[in-house]
């Protein structure tokens, strides 16, 4: 990513959250939604423009595990491990996604279409077990239907 | 729009109630719930089909009325015919209600949910569904719009504020919360109004007011129904909080799991900011308040009031130990309160109707009504309000429809992972606080998730033992260390390697756990291990042998 582009929008990330107090997470936010992670070069200029230490920074990054330090990829897949979603299948989900992927929860697939990751809960528990899917959340989903879901991501780029 | 003073709250409230009594409307649910099982395709086909009939009624979207296992719903009321909900609703059922319901005014009987037009729910902002239920907190959720505050004043909205300013100023609101007996619905249970008033007495240069939305319990989601379907009765009662500790700035907490919720609550922020509700003398009076969002970052500890004060300071969401509380130093050492989002959606209707109205339902020490996330192995999963005091199996059986048939309850399970199981012969217990805690479980933040034969109660221990040991912060050792040691002893149980030894080596660990941890996840974290060998101790043995 040349810096060139993200100099201004992170300019414009600082200038909002710099005054206001308690706001790194705030900004960190913006940060990730605009990049899908929170990349090492913005965490060294934040640090310079908010006058906070990079050390801070990466303490709160890697404390909540919202934040990522490395890349998304192109299609995003969340299995809900919340008490429903484990009750009503949802472990078998995530094997059946670990298998036909490849990856392991927490990892990309080398070709970086797919990133597998479990979730707490999105409090949809009452159409359990659920999936979020590129942040569509896709409700009472079976194994049966994950080589569907993968299929779909596929066709959609 | 120019700010407003009380009298032209009431005569908007006149204004837009009148204007709304004479329409026709449809209703799609398009909370979280509602949009994951098709509720936008549903919504679209509707306005879709309005427009091209040329039809005079109104579509709205509105939130959850908490029957997530039959979403989407779409309820529909026209002249001449009984209002109906319509459930499981897709695109072709959506073209025709529209087209046999709303234009030849004949409601599908074999679509509809039997039973709920009867219940005219609407009719003193009360809503019920399904008998034993008394909406107070839910009363708005699948009524209104919660993306226009004109729907929310219609039905009520900030009356509860103009009460607390202009007649019973900030002794009387604390009298009024004092009468309602309303104690914090997060899972603590600390009285609200002595909290309140802890920050009243308090002395600080600023103080702040705290909504805990971060529900951080897996199973639980009645907060981010209220957030995302009536966003304006949290604020609401924010701000009342507020005029009555004395206090002008207050902050949100909202999990970023929740973004639905978040995009809500920041529209209503805006509307109420326009409006003149929230910002400088608040309806002309000397009140002036402030509230704003913070994120939370995906920690379930961060549920904790002292660590969750550290997130919104922009730290690591590490717990402190207490004392001193956060009335005394809390948010940047400040005077702070924090109540969670269910507990603030209480105080406009106990301002507006008074303490002893709330207190009529309940007994002992325990009042007014609680929310519960009614899932798992149950027929009609979703949310319920009901009144303390109704027995866990009136939940579970008489308006959740129990277990699916061919099935039978084996246990409850509230609280989450600091809560406990509750076997099925004591599903007779009446809800409160200090019922449940007899129990060995607790009130919790209100998830309920009903188990059935197949489940092993040791599978969902570790289940819970293997979540606080990933949220564990890792600041004090009977937490960090004590939880992993229970995780690798249940291991060996569970693999049939374990003996008595361990489950006694285990029960210390618990003790430990329960008396040196630094904050509730730890301290709690015990329960479900304790609970589950307090009453299905048989299925250890399976895996042990005998004693």
């Amino acid at each position: 990513m040349p810096d060139a582009v993200m100099v201004p929008d992170i300019s414009r990330t600082v200038q909002k959250w710099r005054n206001k107090r308690g706001s790194l997470i705030m900004a960190l936010h913006e940060i990730q939604n605009r990049y899908g992670y929170v990349p090492r070069n913005v965490s060294l200029q934040i640090a310079q423009l908010m006058d906070v230490p990079l050390a801070r920074i990466y303490e709160v990054v890697t404390f909540y595990n919202y934040f990522k330090l490395e890349p998304p990829g192109r299609n995003n897949l969340s299995v809900c491990l919340g008490t429903a979603c484990y009750l009503k299948g949802a472990p078998e989900l995530l094997n059946e996604l670990k298998s036909r992927l490849g990856v392991s929860e927490g990892e990309t697939t080398p070709d970086g279409e797919f990133h597998l990751q479990s979730v707490r809960c999105v409090g949809c528990c009452g159409l359990a077990p659920v999936v979020v899917a590129n942040g569509e959340t896709l409700s009472k989903v079976q194994p049966s239907s994950i080589e569907g879901l993968i299929h779909r991501c596929h066709k959609e780029e | 729009m120019a700010k407003l003073t009380f009298e032209e709250l009431d005569k908007l409230r006149d204004e837009y109630r009148a204007q709304r009594a004479q329409r026709s409307w449809i209703r799609v649910g398009t909370s979280t719930c509602g949009i994951a099982a098709g509720a936008e395709a549903v919504y679209r086909t509707i306005v879709d089909e309005v427009r091209r009939r040329d039809l005079d009624i109104d579509v709205q979207r509105v939130g959850c009325v908490g029957m997530c296992y039959a979403e989407p719903l779409v309820e529909v009321n026209v002249q001449g015919a009984p209002r109906t909900m319509y459930s499981e609703v897709g695109t072709e059922a959506a073209e025709r209600i529209v087209a046999e319901h709303v234009v030849n005014g004949n409601p599908i009987p074999g679509l509809a949910i039997p039973g709920i037009e009867t219940l005219g729910y609407e009719d003193d902002g009360l809503a019920a569904r399904q008998g034993k239920q008394v909406r107070i907190v839910l009363r708005n959720c699948g009524l209104i719009d919660p993306t226009k505050i004109e729907d929310s004043i219609a039905r009520g909205g900030y009356q509860g504020l103009k009460r607390a300013l202009f007649d019973l100023r900030e002794e009387g609101v604390l009298e009024e919360m004092k009468a309602s007996g309303l104690r914090g619905r997060g899972g603590a249970g600390y009285p609200t109004w002595l909290k309140w008033k802890s920050l009243r007495e308090a002395h600080g240069p600023e103080k702040y007011m705290i909504c805990n939305a971060d529900e951080g319990d897996p199973g639980a989601y009645m907060d981010r129904s209220v957030l995302e379907g009536d966003p304006h009765t949290v604020i609401e009662g924010m701000l009342i909080a507020c005029f009555a500790t004395g206090t002008s700035r207050g902050y949100l907490y909202i999990r970023a799991e929740y973004p639905l919720a978040i995009d809500r609550i920041e529209t209503a922020l805006r509307q109420a900011r326009r409006m003149g509700l929230i910002g400088k003398n608040i309806l002309g009076t000397e009140f002036s308040c402030d509230l704003e969002v913070r994120l939370g970052a995906g920690a379930f500890v961060c549920g904790e009031e002292t660590a969750l004060m550290h997130s919104i300071e922009g730290k690591r969401g590490t717990p402190r130990p207490r004392p001193p509380f956060p009335a005394q130093s809390g948010l940047w050492g400040n005077p702070t309160n924090i109540n969670n989002v269910e507990t603030f959606a209480n105080v406009a209707p106990i301002i507006v109707r008074g303490g002893e109205w709330f207190a009529q339902w309940g007994s002992g020490k325990s009042f007014g009504t609680k929310v519960f996330a009614v899932t798992g192995k149950v027929r009609h999963s979703g949310l319920v309000e009901i009144p303390m005091g109704t027995t866990l199996r009136e939940i579970v059986v008489d308006i959740c429809g129990g277990v699916p048939a061919g099935h039978r309850i084996k246990a409850v399970q509230t609280g989450g992972p600091s809560g406990g199981v509750i076997p099925s012969e004591l599903l007779d217990t009446p809800v409160s606080y200090e019922g449940l805690q007899e129990l060995g479980s607790i009130m919790g933040s209100g998830g309920m998730i009903v188990m059935d034969e197949s489940d092993s109660m040791i599978d969902i221990v570790k289940f819970y033992t293997d979540f606080c040991v990933e949220e564990s912060c890792g600041k004090c050792a009977p937490c960090r260390i004590g939880g992993k040691q229970m995780c690798l002893l249940l291991e060996k149980i569970q693999s049939g390697k374990g003996t008595w030894a361990d489950v006694d080596t285990m029960k210390r660990v618990c003790l430990a756990m329960q008396k040196a941890s630094l904050c509730g996840l730890g301290q709690t974290a015990p329960n479900p291990v304790l609970s589950t060998l307090r009453y299905f101790e048989d299925e250890y043995r399976a895996l042990l042998g005998a004693r």
